[in-house]
């Protein structure tokens, strides 16, 4: 395996990389400086890198004018709410299909991933209408309603792998030493599959945070979470880039941070399995 | 307590019966093997004792109570599963005071239970640790441990020592018939490997395809197996099988001989051979003897023997230790 | 371990995850279905009548849904092809022996992790903006005229800022597919004497190809239903130059208030994803055997 790699070989791709890195990085990056400049600096031409007066005007701004803790609140309760209501839903489902199958389980499995494979729009009509008949409409329970649900077959999925490692004669032994299905489950399956479904849990609070067909279509001022309150920066206000880039600043920061934690349960979680 | 009843058991995958209709008795403080090559049901059958399978029909007894339909928590017996089945997450500790736990033990006595039986499995040490921190053999022991806190009326092995190495697998031999002999509790034990059966048993019960060869102590089954399936799997070299001729000579459709039942002579003898490998262990010699028209014979000796390849030797059995069959595999 | 207990307990547990997820699929499709075949619009309630299938009539020979369907199929081919192209190259160099991989590999996948709307208004006012943008500095700064990228180019804009979100996937799940492949294969083959080129025709591409078709089927799933994006930076304009079909369904039914024709466009589009569906699922459940 170990074999020498001439220096020089090595320094190209190193340089080739990171300039295709940082290029592709560059929005986010030139979104950051902007929410540090003043807006006059923000447009200045040619526009300025690294020397400009940094300032936090900007942030304090935006939660001042415009109920941006709201919003971040509400991102928090709906991506939040919505996947751990999932996973209460999906924990029993993935126990019984990973360790008590039978001759439907894998249809069972193939048919939830296909109900993710619905184009939102084929039911939005249906949706808009409940929702407003309801009064669901524009509120974060609503939000919730529906991100469990569409959610919850990556969910069911992701569960579904992570339990299928874990041993059946483990559970078997719990059952032995005389624990119910409840406490089985408690005790013995949930806490070897920590590792599992904090990965799940992630996952799916990256995307129900970024959300952005029912978050803008099913929301309002009241329960808009921040995918909805940044799409209202559209026009005119959108013409003030330090301001929109502070609030984009946070509204995307910590889902990096997380994301780049959750890199390997993208691939599985999203893949269904398909690529190892 | 510890008796177990099956009557009439069966239990079928599908449309594949893998038992069909069985009675057996276990006996309250009996270690009792279940023996047999792989797919015979032997697993099956402690399954369906332990209660992580349905039976298809038939009745389990256990302590004279119908157990039938109870699930596994409620039969009150402990088992030890091959893989040892440790919850990775919880020390030894909690590993061996689960059952307590799930049975509501106050903390005090569980804690007094969980020390004794760390003392007897010499796992006092290694309370606070992780299984994924212990040996293959300290696993075993807290798997063990975990069975027998709860003092359950009968214990279940399914083959518990072969994920071990051979030196271990010895010491833990031992160290589960010691603990039989010290709690007296009803043992179930499943193993695929005779010379375990032999040498832990009161009760050996041979399974061939899901049904009962035959049930006896372990001599019982050297001395007088009941028919040639037993007969060639109880016993290490196995036993030699003749037809034609020799077999004839003894009105039989066929015989056997076990190999420390022919004695071995350089000038003279019943049957004429040519030795082709020898194996010189130093206690015993195995010699493999090819005898013309009665096949290859296996043969054992005295470790002193000094013979090699190709030497000329002549075997005889000895008459009182033949054992006869019919054309049915069935011992006259 | 399967004893009648369990398995009944199994049924128990699974039930409201299915309960729910046909609850979802069945009512607000077949209410989608039967809307379409009405004619209902939210501006006039209670004058709702049956209208066959006058609203697919409509809606398929609409010059917009001809316009969407073509923008659809481009944004989605576009994408597709920027994408895989590019995250192939991409996966295939982040494998080689370089200094800071990993810090190289999150850079790269930071923008899957930007939601589209902070995306879309980032390239749309801070980028692609013709007086401001960084875009028009740098075409001013070489002595260019200034490109106004939304007005002229909207779909082609759209495809690069969506490209830009999707490329981090494709790229992490090649280059997963990539570190799994065989390093004793590869020095097989070259003690065969295969070289670079023919190793990565032979033996790479071989091995990413059921990668690749994984993320085509994936993306386009997301990809047909792209909306965000064009939400904030067009708004589907100028005229229908940048609607796909879901901005259609979505303007149709919530901005004309036509329940009944967007309906119709709904299922239409329910039934362009299928077809994409029935492949991925069976590549699905081919893996779930193994």
């Amino acid at each position: 395996m170990a074999r020498a790699i001439s220096t020089r070989r090595k320094a190209t791709f190193t340089l080739v990389a990171w300039a295709i890195g940082i290029a592709i990085f560059f929005p986010i990056l030139w979104t950051f400086l902007t929410s540090f400049k003043t807006e006059a600096e923000a447009i200045a031409s040619p526009p300025s890198f690294l020397g400009f007066a940094w300032t936090t005007e900007n942030y304090s701004v935006v939660m001042e004018r415009s109920n941006y803790s709201r919003h971040f609140w509400n991102s928090v309760v709906i991506s939040v709410g919505s996947t751990v209501i999932g996973l209460l839903i999906a924990i029993p489902a993935a126990w019984s299909m990973a360790f008590v199958p039978g001759r439907r389980t894998k249809d069972v499995l193939l048919w939830m991933l296909s109900t993710k494979m619905l184009p939102p729009v084929g039911v939005l009509i249906p949706i808009y209408l409940i929702f407003r008949d309801t009064g669901l409409l524009d509120t974060r329970t609503g939000l919730v309603i529906v991100l469990t649900l569409i959610n919850l077959p990556i969910i069911v999925w992701m569960l579904y792998t992570y339990f299928k490692e874990i041993p059946g004669e483990i559970l078997e032994a719990a059952r032995m030493d005389g624990a119910s299905l409840y406490n089985e489950i408690i005790y013995v399956l949930t806490p070897m599959a920590v590792p599992g479904i904090a990965s799940t849990l992630l996952l799916n609070v990256i995307l129900a945070w970024n959300e952005a067909f029912w978050t803008l279509n099913l929301t309002a001022a009241k329960a808009a979470p921040l995918t909805a309150f940044i799409a209202s920066y559209s026009s005119p206000e959108g013409l003030f880039y330090a301001k929109l880039s502070a609030a984009s600043t946070m509204a995307i920061a910590p889902i990096i941070v997380l994301g780049w934690f959750s890199q390997k349960q993208l691939v599985r979680g999203l893949t269904f399995g398909a690529v190892k | 307590m510890g008796t177990i009843t099956l009557a009439q058991v069966t239990k079928s995958f599908g449309d594949v019966e893998v038992i069909p209709p069985l009675d057996l008795e276990i006996n309250d403080g009996e270690f009792v093997v279940f023996v047999g090559p792989s797919g015979c049901g032997k697993s099956t059958l402690l399954r369906l004792i332990a209660g992580l399978e349905d039976v298809t029909s038939g009745l389990i007894r256990i302590d004279g109570t119908d157990a039938t339909a109870l699930p596994p928590a409620r039969r009150s017996l402990a088992m030890v599963f091959q893989s040892y089945a440790l919850y990775p997450h919880m020390s030894v500790r909690k590993n061996i005071g689960f059952p307590l736990k799930m049975a509501g033990m106050n903390a005090a006595e569980a804690d007094k239970r969980i020390n004794a039986a760390a003392k007897v499995l010499n796992l006092t040490d290694y309370l606070d640790r992780r299984p994924g921190q212990l040996s293959g053999g300290q696993r075993q022991r807290v798997a063990i441990g975990r069975a027998i806190v709860r003092e359950p009326s009968a214990f279940l092995f399914d083959e518990p020592l072969s994920n071990l190495d051979a030196a271990l697998r010895v010491n833990m031999r031992l160290e589960i018939s010691e603990l039989h002999q010290t709690l007296k509790t009803t043992m179930v034990y499943v193993t695929h490997d005779q010379v375990e059966a032999m040498t832990m048993a009161d009760k050996i019960v041979v399974l061939h395809a899901g049904v009962i060869e035959q049930v006896g102590s372990p001599l019982e089954l050297y001395n007088k197996p009941r028919n040639k399936f037993v007969a060639g799997f109880i016993g290490s070299p196995k036993m030699n099988f003749l037809q034609g001729a020799p077999a004839a000579e003894h009105n039989a459709h066929s015989i056997g001989i076990r190999p420390e039942h022919l004695t071995l002579s350089v000038d003279d003898g019943a049957w004429p051979g040519t030795v082709g490998v020898a194996e010189h262990l130093g206690s015993d010699t195995f010699l493999h003897v090819d005898s013309g028209a009665h096949g290859i014979l296996n043969i054992r000796t005295s470790g002193e023997v000094d013979l090699h390849h190709g030497d000329k030797v002549f075997l005889t059995p000895d008459p009182a230790r033949l054992h006869r069959f019919d054309a049915s595999g069935l011992t006259l | 371990m399967v004893t009648a207990h369990s398995r009944t307990a199994a049924r128990l547990m699974i039930s409201p995850a299915v309960v729910l997820l046909l609850g979802w699929m069945i009512i607000p499709l077949s209410m989608t279905i039967y809307f379409s075949f009405l004619r209902y619009n939210l501006l006039s309630p209670g004058m709702e009548e049956w209208a066959g299938l006058t609203n697919y009539r409509y809606f398929l020979t609409d010059p917009a849904f001809f316009a969407a369907l073509t923008n659809t199929l481009l944004l989605v081919g576009g994408v597709l092809l920027i994408t895989v192209v590019g995250g192939t190259a991409l996966a295939v160099l982040l494998d080689q022996p370089m200094w800071g991989q990993g810090i190289v590999r999150i850079l790269v996948i930071a923008p899957f992790f930007v939601m589209p709307t902070v995306s879309a208004l980032v390239w749309k006012n801070m980028f692609m903006n013709p007086v401001n943008g960084l875009f028009a500095h740098a075409f001013k700064a070489v002595g260019l005229q200034p490109f106004d990228f939304l007005s002229h180019a909207p779909l082609m804009s759209i495809i690069l800022i969506v490209s830009w979100q999707w490329l981090p996937f494709a790229t992490l799940i090649l280059l997963t597919a990539m570190q799994s492949l065989d390093q004793e294969q590869q020095e097989a083959a070259e003690m065969d004497g295969a070289g670079v080129l023919s190793r990565f025709i032979y033996l790479t591409i071989p091995h990413l190809t059921r990668a690749i078709t994984v993320v085509i089927l994936i993306q386009t799933i997301f990809l047909l239903s792209v909306f965000a994006e064009i939400l904030v930076t067009t708004n589907g304009g100028p005229g229908t130059a940048s609607t796909n079909l879901t901005y259609l369904v979505y303007a149709q039914s919530l901005l004309q208030f036509d329940v009944g024709g967007g309906s119709a466009g709904g299922i239409v589009a329910v039934i362009l994803a299928n077809i994409v569906a029935i492949f991925l699922m069976r590549m699905i459940g081919k893996n779930l055997d193994t």
